[in-house]
């Protein structure tokens, strides 16, 4: 049902956990939905120097929160931003129709993580 | 290594004694009953034999047995059977909060077409209470629905009640007995049933075999429209070796059902008593007791069930789920949160369904797996982590859960 890709980043996630003292969080869904997410980020002039993930949810979930993470660590604000959910999608060789929900939570969560860093920073 | 496969509500292997009296009906005796030469009146007498033999299983006359495709269609097939059939008495019709779809769907289709549906609640264990069925059933009540067990959690109704209940008030009695029939003994006359539906695959048969029993001078107007078949209720020919297979798996149920129940109450009570004290906080749904003699369900809470799913796949190991994230509906069990269970806990949910080919040595690699898996999935869950924190916070944020818009 999913690709290699996706049950790769499932079977083995990236930056799972929590970051201490984290710049900005970001929680998107519920467990009505069937999935939650929360990112954290560090940053570090104008990068994000590390992001971690926790989720609630099916493997397309786990896939996609490791996937947002290894793609955003490293980045500019700037390209983390834009980093889209089809892009997450396609880095993960695709996902079953009835998935693509998860992937629209990953990208979400990861920028209301960075809007929370700099909501932060500018008080 | 062999599998250990638990979702035998799925998929089940079909007998080797069934399959052996299939096979001779795809190339040796392929003839169609309906034909006026030797081939058809061999098919003819296999037809009926099939049909004395699902009869008896659940003590019914053979002429009271109409051949569907799946118990989906059996139940189909008796709604709007039994409501066409009886619009002028009445358009009132009452199932119980946790049929399967193939009931609940062509029950809420009525209900926007000029019917009217109540549906009864249950308890916290699965139940419907034959009291709450009398209370809800008016003048006007054309029918009952109310499944014989669950597929889901388990639960065995009190059938001879509720039957009993809709007998005194006039109104008839559809049981939706695809996941009981075969597995405990069901008695249609005893019982006073007036429709039953019974599916092969859940006793050793193959998939697309099922039937629906309907007492002796109802009418049940059909829903396929064509040939004669079946009585003029199901237009279409025969799936002879399918048929042939329901009824040589009714014949081996009959006999077998007491001693297969025996051995399957064993392993479903091992799984039942060993397995929540191995992950903590995990519940066990459904009846304790009253339920089928295969079926152990539980929701392990903090973690989503597809990915516990996909983890015990890649142990080897075959279970179920009523998560959202496994139903193509992306919605969480609606049996589960009927019983109250809030969805959170519900999205956790794992379902075992054992049949007389498990064995202890299966039981034994899921108690030993699962642990693991679960400890694995919780300390990736932003939930457990909240938990963990603040357990009375935790609590409470059960209690406001949010409605979903995906």
């Amino acid at each position: 049902m999913y690709s290699e890709r996706v049950m790769d980043h499932f079977r083995n996630p990236r930056n799972v956990g929590e970051i201490e003292n984290a710049d900005g969080i970001g929680e998107v869904g519920n467990p009505v939905c069937g999935d939650m997410m929360t990112f954290y980020v560090k940053v570090e002039d104008g990068r994000l120097k590390d992001v971690k993930f926790k989720t609630f949810g099916c493997g397309a979930a786990i896939a996609v929160s490791s996937m947002v993470s290894e793609m955003a660590t490293g980045k500019t604000i700037e390209e983390a931003l834009k980093i889209t959910n089809a892009m997450v999608a396609q880095e993960l060789g695709g996902l079953p129709q009835n998935k693509l929900h998860c992937s629209n939570l990953g990208a979400d969560a990861l920028h209301k993580a960075i809007e929370d860093s700099q909501r932060k920073k500018a008080s | 290594m062999k599998r250990a496969y638990f979702d035998h509500a799925a998929g089940t292997p079909v007998d080797s004694r069934v399959l052996d009296a299939m096979l001779p009906f795809f190339r040796e005796q392929f003839g169609n009953p309906q034909s006026f030469y030797r081939e058809g009146d061999k098919a003819k007498t296999a037809l009926d034999l099939s049909r004395q033999q699902v009869a008896g299983l659940v003590n019914a006359e053979p002429e009271e047995i109409t051949f569907t495709a799946s118990g989906s269609e059996g139940n189909n097939l008796a709604l709007k059977g039994i409501a066409a059939a009886r619009s002028d008495k009445g358009r009132h019709i009452v199932i119980s909060a946790v049929e399967h779809v193939s009931v609940q769907g062509p029950a809420r289709t009525l209900g926007r077409h000029g019917y009217e549906l109540t549906e009864v609640p249950v308890d916290d264990k699965g139940l419907v209470d034959p009291a709450a069925v009398k209370a809800a059933i008016r003048k006007d009540t054309i029918l009952v629905s109310v499944m014989a067990a669950n597929n889901e959690v388990g639960t065995i109704q009190p059938l001879a009640e509720i039957a009993g209940v809709c007998r005194e008030a006039g109104t008839l009695f559809h049981t939706d007995a695809v996941a009981a029939c075969g597995v405990i003994p069901i008695d249609v006359r005893a019982w006073g049933i007036d429709s039953l539906t019974l599916a092969a695959q859940t006793f050793g048969g193959p998939k697309g075999a099922a039937a629906l029993f309907v007492r002796k001078g109802l009418r049940l107007p059909s829903q396929v429209e064509g040939g004669n078949q079946e009585n003029g209720r199901r237009a279409g020919s025969e799936n002879l070796p399918a048929i042939v297979g329901l009824g040589r798996a009714a014949e081996l149920a009959k006999v077998e059902i007491a001693s297969r129940a025996v051995a399957l109450t064993t392993l479903r009570d091992r799984l039942i008593r060993e397995l929540p004290p191995r992950v903590q906080r995990s519940y066990l749904t459904g009846h304790p007791t009253q339920r089928l003699p295969g079926h152990a369900s539980f929701c392990i809470e903090f973690i989503e069930g597809e990915a516990m799913l996909l983890f015990l796949d890649d142990a080897g190991i075959s279970v179920a789920s009523g998560s959202a994230c496994t139903s193509k509906s992306l919605k969480a069990s609606h049996v589960l949160l009927a019983m109250g269970m809030p969805h959170s806990l519900a999205q956790g949910s794992l379902m075992l369904t054992l049949s007389p080919e498990n064995t202890d040595d299966d039981v034994a690699r899921l108690l030993e797996a699962l642990p693991g898996i679960v400890e694995r999935l919780r300390r990736m869950s932003p939930l457990y982590a909240r938990f963990q924190k603040d357990p009375a916070g935790y609590a409470e944020s059960l209690s406001k859960e949010k409605e979903c818009h995906v």
